[in-house]
């Protein structure tokens, strides 16, 4: 991939909003160049897609909980854990699923309205499948950073003075 | 108290003008200020987490008078992979109190009364005045516009006197963002060394340098018996508030330097030179993050620029863009002023940085994207509205 092409996805990653003009004037292409490099990296699922980072603490008629769970499972000759993995994250409840090393095999990342609702997903759902031999679940407490981003973060307010040589 | 107890040279300083648009945009709300010389980054957190480290180890001592011995041993290593220079971290190397003081230390260092140094300008505020409190007489050359704002070695030149000694560069300059290459700077060396100056060279922005790194005039042939190289922590590692610098040079003016700075200032803060430590030793990566976004920025900004009718050059270092203001028919002065009343954008008008800057004004774009957007978009409108 070409160089212009990461420092796109870069910008993009931290700034799913920022327009194609301010882009082509940072990376020194032509405007339809940047549209058409982003067409392309959407065509070939290197752009999945553009969310925003919400922080939901913030919101009070908001309910929820999160939760991270250690998955322990059976790989299954000839596929692996891939098989195990399509039937965890096809599950609506599951925001991530993903394949670690050390003490456990998949990490699942689960949100729902209540710990009750959370929990009854890994007691009826998980628990059951087939592959499945242990879970560990930890409830999310509080979220500091997520992506890169700092919640309640102070760093946007400037603090040099206005005018220095 | 009567104003006679004051010394007359001092009394005779100009004020900066920098002082007056400071006074100016810091009564005033929702400003965007383009005015700032530092980074907008926060120093990274491993090095300020360095500098926590050592004072819970209790290093809140003096160091040595040139600095801890590892920071001058990193410095050397830094200064022999980059640039290619070779300094006994032993006896020619000096950690001081910003590059400011290093420039102050250097001049004082060299001058006696009445000698001549040479300043490129448009320049960096402090030079002249620190020539003039050292007993000498700073004599400006104007790097013009039409040269990207490089100064020629026949310019050089023409200001020679028999009482000339030194001349202070700046690359990649501050507050042009001019770079000179190696063979400019071989060029004018070549002007040095014929009336047997010395130079002082400010590369405090060398590590922001975008298009290739910026070369050092020490590292042009015969050169680094003749050149105090001067540098810091300030604006590659985005430390400005640390007062962290250094000077590197030939051992006989770095021990005289040193005598001054252990007369005056006994060291550098301690816990900033741990932090320095650090900084030099895992801070590779943090500068690549940074210069990056800079490098987009200056995009971004001379583009905007040139498209509103506000000309400027590429320019290949440091975070200021020097646009010419000339086609509005104002002077810096008027341009900035109005700029900031009418949209609430402060930058620093050229003037202040010498003569030759005048008509023009300095941008940094050391701030955020977003701030930077909205700032073009305020003085699209202020130009299109002045511009006749």
């Amino acid at each position: 991939m070409e160089e212009k092409e990461i420092e796109l996805l870069k910008l993009l990653e931290k700034n799913g909003r920022i327009e194609t003009d301010t882009i082509s004037k940072m990376l020194d292409i032509p405007s339809d160049t940047v549209e058409e490099m982003i067409q392309k990296l959407e065509k070939d699922h290197t752009i999945l897609g553009y969310s925003t980072l919400v922080d939901w603490s913030n919101v009070y008629e908001y309910e929820g909980v999160a939760a991270l769970i250690d998955v322990k499972v059976t790989p299954v000759r000839g596929v692996g854990f891939d098989k195990i993995a399509s039937r965890i994250y096809r599950f609506p409840e599951v925001k991530a699923v993903y394949l670690m090393s050390g003490a456990y095999d998949l990490s699942v990342s689960v949100e729902g309205k209540t710990m009750m609702e959370v929990s009854r997903f890994v007691s009826d759902k998980l628990s059951t499948l087939d592959t499945v031999l242990s879970t560990t679940t930890h409830f999310i407490l509080k979220k500091y950073k997520h992506d890169g981003i700092i919640f309640d973060n102070d760093d946007d307010d400037d603090k040099r003075i206005m005018v220095t040589p | 108290m009567s104003p006679s107890y004051l010394a007359k040279h001092v009394e005779e300083l100009k004020p900066s003008g920098i002082r007056k648009f400071f006074d100016l945009a810091s009564k005033m709300e929702n400003v965007i200020s383009l005015g700032v010389g530092e980074p907008d980054f926060v120093t990274p957190w491993n090095v300020i987490e360095a500098s926590y480290h050592s004072l819970e180890q209790g290093y809140t001592a003096y160091t040595a008078n040139a600095g801890l011995l590892e920071l001058r041993e990193e410095i050397s290593e830094y200064l022999s992979e980059t640039f290619s220079l070779t300094f006994n971290p032993e006896n020619q190397v000096l950690v001081t109190v910003g590059a400011s003081q290093a420039i102050d230390l250097a001049l004082r260092a060299i001058i006696e009364q009445g000698d001549e140094v040479i300043v490129v300008e448009p320049c960096f505020v402090s030079y002249s005045p620190a020539v003039s409190l050292a007993g000498g007489v700073p004599v400006p050359v104007s790097a013009k516009a039409e040269n990207e704002f490089k100064i020629l070695p026949e310019q050089v030149e023409a200001a020679i006197t028999s009482r000339t000694k030194a001349i202070v560069l700046c690359s990649p300059n501050n507050p042009t963002g001019t770079v000179l290459s190696k063979e400019e700077l071989a060029a004018i060396s070549e002007v040095v060394k014929k009336h047997d100056l010395i130079v002082l060279s400010d590369e405090i922005y060398a590590e922001l340098s975008y298009d290739e790194m910026a070369t050092s005039i020490a590292a042009v042939e015969g050169m680094i018996e003749r050149t105090v190289v001067i540098s810091g922590f300030s604006k590659s590692f985005a430390m400005t508030g640390w007062r962290l610098g250094y000077a590197a040079g030939p051992k006989e003016i770095m021990e005289a330097m040193t005598k001054i700075h252990q007369y005056t200032m006994m060291c550098a803060p301690t816990m900033a030179q741990h932090g320095a430590l650090e900084a030099l030793r895992n801070g590779n990566d943090s500068v690549r993050d940074m210069k990056t976004s800079y490098k987009q920025r200056r995009n971004f900004v001379v583009k905007a620029l040139n498209e509103m009718g506000l000309s400027c050059h590429l320019p290949g270092g440091a975070f200021y863009v020097f646009p010419s203001i000339k086609e509005t028919g104002y002077s810096s002065e008027e341009f900035a002023q109005k700029l900031l009343e009418e949209e609430r954008v402060a930058v620093v008008p050229g003037h202040v940085f010498g003569d030759s800057g005048e008509g023009n004004i300095r941008c940094s774009y050391a701030t955020s994207i977003k701030q930077l957007d909205e700032a073009m978009k305020r003085m699209n409108r202020f130009v299109q509205k002045h511009c006749k």
